[in-house]
């Protein structure tokens, strides 16, 4: 723009910048996993590809992975429409504490869910071992069907947030006018009110396939036989037999080509159906008479029940006495207190790399959402693109690409405090920058202005007037960032040393030991951090809408 | 006090040219108003006056200086948006104070200045209020003080009022063109409301598609348009088509069966033929002779009522009627109207441009 030539300068060489520091440490670490897949001692080869289609040991776990993703897809949205539904158009007693909660089930670290039901339906579980008092065999909760539960109950309070969110935005004029015109009931539910959550649906569905697709933890923990494909990038990788880089790179790119095409389609479909709605009298809740009345609360605390119960019995387990890593009879504090050093460990590692993280992650993402939003161009065209690589690419290879990348020459950062940093960042980045984004949008630009025709400089008005304008979505951003982060584990797996473990990866390696006391110790830290800092998200957000 | 001089303007946005070119001459202490249709570009020049937007071609000068590559924070202007734009985590007296802290007036100062804009429109009470607590009339009081308070070469107002209900806009106004009064800085109006402009308005530029129509008074505007599109875009007009003839140096048209009107003095010797006829509503009436009409229907206003007729050549007709006469307008009623002649226009049917004399589009 003509006549603001000194303000271009000082936010170019930001866009540069950042786009420099996105190449470097985002695209070239999965450069070097693409390299990887494709060579092998510096000779180019496809033997990476041909063994992983060669035998139905490997090419069966993409099989399986698609299986697991498309049915926990299908399921969380049965399960979570009629859940949105329910909430949005009757009075429900205790409304807002049931989406806190059902909030709270979603934010809980991904594979304590897979934990805790294998302390319930495991060979060893509670449940499992009552049935068998009684002469029955319960369904065993390893392989497909435990993964199917797991995964749906951690993903439904995705999509029923996304869903609750679509809801806010329809008019309660829609509804009357469709039963003006006749149209009532389960008819209106299917004929009006799917083509105006569609878009919604489908955003929200891709984000349910993408993360049961990449997720680890709980196919590692319950899968046993049944093996999915991040599984067998983490085996081949770290190597149960013998390290195969070249095979686990080419694992790994299989997996991108895939998400990155989900992606595409869905971007797609959704563009093509897009259209903005704001309710100016949002929907009443009716209240419901009868049976009606009971199979709706009956089938709301059904879903809440199921959704808890991991939680509660982490939480209850590790109060109780512990012989050998396995549960025995008595309750007491002994899980924390014979881990008490580790648990200190784990805690510092966790608030000094999160927090690192999240600082680095919110100016980022300010700076990264103001040029994209008020300096669209061709530089910022790119590194609006650049920051959404980390969207598509499951935590598992940005990690292995971290590794490979920063273990040799220019830049060494293997066992280091700050790859970890770096790592979650990463991760992290393109949900804050979304949200950060959205609310970049909504500021309206004459305010900016305003603030420019009264003679403030572009640095001045970005601290004084933009940042405090937009610091409570900013802050309740970050809040749910920080929360992502301290449970985050794929991404980070492959990179913590035992000087830069966290909570996460601490329960992850307990479980995997069969120290079952001193993983629910850790668990129930972990999750009493994550609930501390929802109450606190509740307090900052002040009720607002909360974005994923 | 300063002069605004736009010379050649062009504004293109992408290839598409928006203002091909501009011209006009706003003086000291002037309230300008730039009203027309949205679209019309009329936005876009006012903020290349403020330099938010580029400049493709010509220029911009205040007091003689071109201002062309003067960013905005340098070019003292005050600005007033639509959409208010207070600062929303300030309250109104630290909104009002924010131009002069980045001035870097002293504190009392600054204090003293805040207190008399707050007072100025009637806000003083309210300054420790947070624009989210003010209603939408004491929002735009606010960002009027705070453009005010800096004491600006030029003030520039974009649509002010458009986000307020009708009532507060008739109040909403006297405020401003009062402040403004005082103030006595050179002003820039952007409305498309043509009686708020008229109300506020020491002169307006009627723009359509980028290309500035007509500048003048209200007054000259109104009576005298340049074009059929300043014609229908001020107020309301019928327009007929006429023949015009010239007989014994008169210029008449036939406005009915055997009712012929003298066009007064504003017709071009050259003119003759087929034109339009502009007619405001209120230079017809009813009358017991004139022009015969049958009453189509009526429209109750409260001090008065809209008739609509239709002529015998079958044309529709528009005029006003004050409300104690109007229970005699029955649809079906024949009627005559009388047509008062030094109120009419009269355009080129094919250009559009007015054939007064001396009048120029």
């Amino acid at each position: 723009m003509k006549g603001q030539g000194r303000g271009i300068d000082g936010w170019m060489s930001i866009a540069l910048a950042i786009t420099a520091g996105y190449l470097f440490f985002v695209v070239w670490p999965l450069v070097t996993v693409l390299i990887n897949s494709v060579t092998k001692n510096g000779a180019p080869t496809l033997d990476g590809f041909r063994t992983f289609f060669s035998s139905k040991l490997y090419y069966g776990t993409l099989t399986n992975s698609l299986l697991v993703t498309v049915c926990v897809t299908v399921l969380a949205l049965l399960v979570a429409f009629p859940l949105s539904y329910f909430m949005t158009m009757f009075r429900i007693r205790g409304n807002r504490a049931i989406q806190i909660l059902i909030l709270a089930s979603m934010m809980s670290p991904p594979f304590i869910g897979a934990y805790s039901w294998i302390l319930l339906l495991g060979n060893n579980g509670i449940v499992t071992r009552g049935l068998r008092g009684v002469g029955i065999d319960s369904p065993s909760i390893y392989g497909f069907a435990g993964i199917l539960l797991v995964l749906t109950l951690q993903l439904v309070p995705l999509i029923f947030t996304y869903l609750m969110g679509a809801w806010r935005t329809v008019d309660v004029s829609l509804l009357e006018a469709a039963e003006s015109m006749g149209v009532t009931g389960w008819k209106r539910a299917l004929k009006v009110i799917t083509p105006l959550l569609l878009p919604t649906v489908l955003g929200g569905s891709l984000l349910v396939f993408v993360r049961a697709f990449a997720d680890f933890g709980t196919p590692m923990l319950i899968g046993q036989g049944f093996r999915t494909i991040p599984v067998l990038i983490y085996s081949s990788f770290v190597g149960e037999v013998s390290i195969d880089s070249n095979f686990a790179a080419a694992v790994a790119m299989i997996v991108v080509v895939v998400t990155l095409a989900l992606f595409l389609v869905q971007k797609f479909i959704v563009d093509r159906r897009t259209f903005s709605m704001t309710a100016m009298r949002p929907i009443e809740p009716v209240q419901l008479r009868g049976w009606r009345n009971w199979g709706v609360y009956a089938y709301i605390y059904t879903f809440l029940i199921l959704a808890l119960a991991p939680l509660l019995v982490v939480v209850v387990s590790s109060f109780r006495n512990t012989l050998y890593g396995q549960f025995t009879h008595g309750f007491s504090l002994q899980s924390y207190f014979s881990s008490q050093r580790d648990i200190t460990r784990l805690v510092t590692n966790t608030f000094t790399i999160g927090l690192s993280a999240l600082v680095l992650l919110v100016v980022i993402a300010v700076l990264v959402s103001y040029l994209t939003v008020r300096r669209r161009g061709l530089l910022t065209g790119v590194l609006d693109t650049l920051t959404m690589v980390p969207y598509v690419v499951p935590g598992l290879i940005i990690g292995i690409g971290l590794i490979t990348a920063f273990s040799q020459p220019p830049l060494v950062l293997t066992g280091t405090f700050a790859i970890m940093v770096l790592a979650l960042a990463i991760r992290r980045l393109p949900y804050t920058i979304r949200s950060t984004t959205a609310l970049m949008l909504q500021f309206s630009p004459s305010i900016e202005e305003a603030a420019i025709s009264l003679g403030a400089s572009k640095p001045r008005t970005l601290l004084q007037v933009i940042i405090p304008s937009l610091a409570p979505g900013i802050l309740s951003g970050a809040v749910l960032s920080w929360v992502t982060i301290i449970t985050e584990l794929s991404t980070t797996l492959f990179l913590y040393t035992i000087s830069t473990q966290t909570l996460s990866l601490g329960i992850y390696t307990q479980v995997i030991r069969g120290q079952m006391g001193t993983a629910a110790a850790l668990a129930t830290i972990l999750l009493g951090l994550t609930m501390v800092s929802l109450m606190l998200l509740m307090r900052v957000g002040g009720g607002r809408e909360i974005r994923v | 006090m300063t002069r605004i001089a736009l010379q050649s303007l062009r504004k293109e946005y992408a290839g598409q040219v928006a203002i091909p070119d501009l011209s006009l001459e706003i003086g000291d202490g002037e309230f300008f108003t730039l009203l027309g249709p949205s679209g019309c570009g009329k936005t876009t020049l006012l903020r290349m006056i403020a330099g938010f937007n580029s400049i493709e071609g010509g220029t911009i000068s205040f007091d003689g200086t071109v201002i062309n590559d003067r960013p905005p924070a340098e070019r003292n202007i005050g600005m007033v948006f639509q959409n208010y734009a207070l600062f929303p985590q300030m309250t109104a007296a630290k909104n009002v104070g924010f131009g002069l802290q980045t001035r870097r007036i002293p504190r009392a100062e600054a204090d003293a200045r805040i207190a008399r804009a707050l007072e100025s429109v009637r806000m003083a009470h309210l300054g420790d209020r947070l624009p989210g607590q003010m209603s939408g009339g004491q929002q735009q009081r606010v960002a009027l003080a705070r453009a005010l308070v800096i004491e600006p070469a030029v003030l520039l107002m974009d649509e002010p009022l458009s986000n307020l209900d009708a009532k507060l806009r008739v109040e909403m106004r006297e405020t401003i063109r009062q402040v403004q009064h005082e103030a006595g800085i050179t002003t820039v109006y952007v409305t498309h409301d043509q009686e708020e402009a008229m109300a506020v308005s020491d002169r307006i530029a009627v723009m359509n598609l980028g290309v500035v129509q007509q500048v003048g008074t209200p007054a000259e505007i109104y009576r005298r348009p340049a074009n059929r599109f300043v014609a229908e875009f001020i107020g309301k007009t019928n327009l007929l088509e006429r023949d015009l003839r010239w007989q014994d140096g008169r210029a008449t048209v036939e406005m009915g069966p055997g009712v012929s009107i003298d066009v007064t003095g504003l017709v071009d010797p050259a003119t003759q033929g087929r034109v339009q006829v502009s007619v405001r509503p209120e230079a017809v009436s009813v009358a017991a002779e004139g022009v015969p009409a049958e009453v189509l229907d009526e429209t109750f206003l409260g001090s008065h009522s809209q008739v609509r007729a239709r002529l015998a050549s079958g044309e529709m007709i528009e005029f006003l009627e004050f409300s104690q006469q109007s229970s005699s307008l029955k649809p079906g009623v024949q009627l005559r109207l009388a047509i008062e002649t030094h109120q009419l226009t009269v355009f080129d049917p094919d250009s559009g441009a007015s054939v007064a004399r001396g009048a120029s589009a």
